[in-house]
């Protein structure tokens, strides 16, 4: 199977690859998926407290070229997004920003849940309530 | 000057020897005679030039020429072998014993038979990828037709013990078979010093052409029979109908013939640089060799590299270096290896593995550049694992909850 150029870019230079420090309240942390499956992803938000936008993210994934990819694109999405706007993001936009076929879309919906399990520990620690969402449809 | 891409996949298929092609290449031109015409020269010179390629065949695995049946590659050997005595030998019995890391031509016809009927022992295998073979001795019952034993497995490289296997089918009037893929041509396989009575091996695993493939059949002590499973005009002694592949044959037969002159010098210069791979990789750290380290070929190995995933692992080379995982990713089923996990490897370990197959074309030069590479991106893909930041900050990974989707 061949990649996009788009994965390959991203494999070769992923973006925002790194740690965050997790024990301060405005940043929250996504850890989904698990070695068995052969993809783990965790995603970091830190969220400027005074105007709710998300000034840095990170990422680091255990997975395939396309994980990494959704995971280092996601990252880049929701830098300069607002929590808000960033619970938005949907798993097809992944998948289509990246071309990916099929058999990879697992890997743009752990990105979203990546990112909705960041949110979630940001509103956590922040006394917010959790959101609830819909099962994926894809897994 | 090193050509990339590098081949290292040799247990998926090899190239083909150019003394190979050079000796098929008239039987696609002047030569292409039906060798089924037995009236006129041209079926005349197609069935000498089979004849001569059986002989070559025969002579590599120590059987006599009769016992070659020509099939279309070892799949076609396995079923016909399996499919073949289970038809054959129904009124004494409907058992066949076999392993859980067989190929999936072995396996998946075990699977076709119990739907008819028959009974199936999958023996699990040892850590090291061999069988137990108390195991194998008290699996066997009045009504077992069969032991179906690969001779070495295709992704971890080890050799089952045929001999001891035969010994005890022997003792227990029990037909043996033997997936010989990945051995013959390799090292030396003999039928008769090992005891089998059932053999199926290909062309393009040993520098041969696709397409083309053996089944060897014993004909004496005991005389054994199989039910053709195409029928048609009665080819190879009727139990495999269809006009020969004549070029193929010929090409097999040469293969054969090379194998035979150069197989021990290529494996001392092969398992060498095998040697110096294997041991510049398993220096990584948390890097594990997957099967037994003895009892195996000598031109493969196959390594797991912890808190990496296989397919992740090989983007970052692979368009220079061809290899394969035992990652799920890289199965159309995003199951990691069932080989691996036979082993009783965690998931984890199977999705990290990578197999190394080398051939008679390595070089040194291609070793070095593999072993640079891929270090490389093992290093560079653990900076971007989270696993791996687990694992360096003393985490369990056993411990975490682990959301599974």
């Amino acid at each position: 199977m061949a990649y996009s150029e788009k994965v390959i870019d991203h494999y070769q230079h992923p973006k925002n690859v790194g740690t965050l420090d997790k024990s301060k309240n405005n940043v929250g942390t996504g850890l989904v998926g698990a070695p068995e499956c052969g993809d783990v992803m965790r995603l970091q938000i830190e969220v400027d407290e005074a105007t709710g936008v998300i000034r840095d993210a990170k990422f680091k994934t255990f997975g395939c070229g396309s994980a990494i990819a959704s995971s280092s694109l996601a990252t880049e999405w929701l830098k300069g997004k607002s929590v808000d706007e960033a619970v938005k993001i949907d798993n097809m936009t992944i998948v289509e920003e990246l071309n990916l076929p099929p058999v990879k879309i697992h890997c743009s919906v752990l990105a979203e849940d990546a990112i909705k399990a960041a949110i979630n520990d940001y509103r956590k620690k922040n006394g917010l309530e959790e959101l609830q969402f819909d099962e994926s449809p894809i897994h | 000057m090193l050509k990339l891409p590098i081949y290292l996949d040799h247990n998926a298929t090899t190239p083909c020897d150019p003394r190979v092609v050079e000796a098929m290449v008239p039987y696609f031109t002047n030569a292409f005679g039906n060798a089924a015409s037995r009236n006129h020269p041209f079926g005349w010179q197609a069935e000498e030039a089979v004849d001569y390629a059986r002989e070559q065949v025969a002579k590599l695995i120590g059987a006599d020429p009769k016992e070659i049946i020509f099939t279309s590659g070892a799949t076609e050997g396995d079923n016909l072998a399996i499919k073949g005595v289970y038809e054959m030998y129904a009124s004494k019995g409907n058992h066949i014993i076999t392993c859980n890391i067989e190929h999936k031509a072995v396996l998946d016809t075990c699977r076709h038979l119990e739907k008819e009927g028959a009974e199936i022992t999958y023996l699990d295998v040892k850590p090291n990828g061999l069988i137990d073979l108390a195991e194998l001795e008290a699996a066997i019952k009045p009504t077992t037709i069969l032991i179906a034993i690969m001779y070495a497995n295709n992704e971890i490289g080890t050799v089952m013990p045929m001999r001891e296997i035969s010994a005890i089918a022997r003792k227990h009037g029990v037909l043996v078979f033997s997936d010989g893929v990945q051995a013959v041509g390799k090292i030396p396989v003999d039928v008769n010093k090992d005891g089998i009575d059932l053999m199926a091996f290909t062309a393009h695993k040993m520098y041969g052409p696709k397409g083309v493939g053996v089944l060897y059949v014993r004909r004496k002590n005991p005389r054994v029979k199989v039910t053709a499973q195409i029928d048609g005009g009665g080819h190879e002694r009727g139990m495999r109908s269809g006009t020969l592949n004549v070029p193929g044959i010929v090409g097999f037969g040469k293969a054969c013939e090379i194998c035979l002159q150069e197989m021990e010098s290529d494996a001392k210069r092969i398992s060498l640089l095998r040697d110096k791979l294997e041991n510049a990789l398993l220096k990584v750290e948390e890097s594990y060799l997957n099967g037994d380290k003895e009892s195996r070929l000598p031109h493969v190995t196959n390594i797991s590299f912890k808190y990496v995933e296989g397919e992740g692992l090989m983007m970052g080379f692979n368009k220079n270096i061809a290899l394969s995982s035992g990652s799920a990713c890289t199965s159309a089923s995003l199951e990691p290896s069932y080989v691996l996990k036979a082993l009783g490897l965690g998931d984890d370990l199977a999705h990290s593995s990578l197999r190394f197959g080398l051939g008679r074309f390595t070089t040194e030069e291609q070793i070095d550049y593999t072993i640079e590479h891929v270090t490389n991106t093992v290093n560079k893909l653990r900076e971007m694992s989270p696993l791996w930041e687990m694992f360096k900050d003393g985490i369990d990974l056993n411990t975490i909850e682990w959301a599974h989707h």
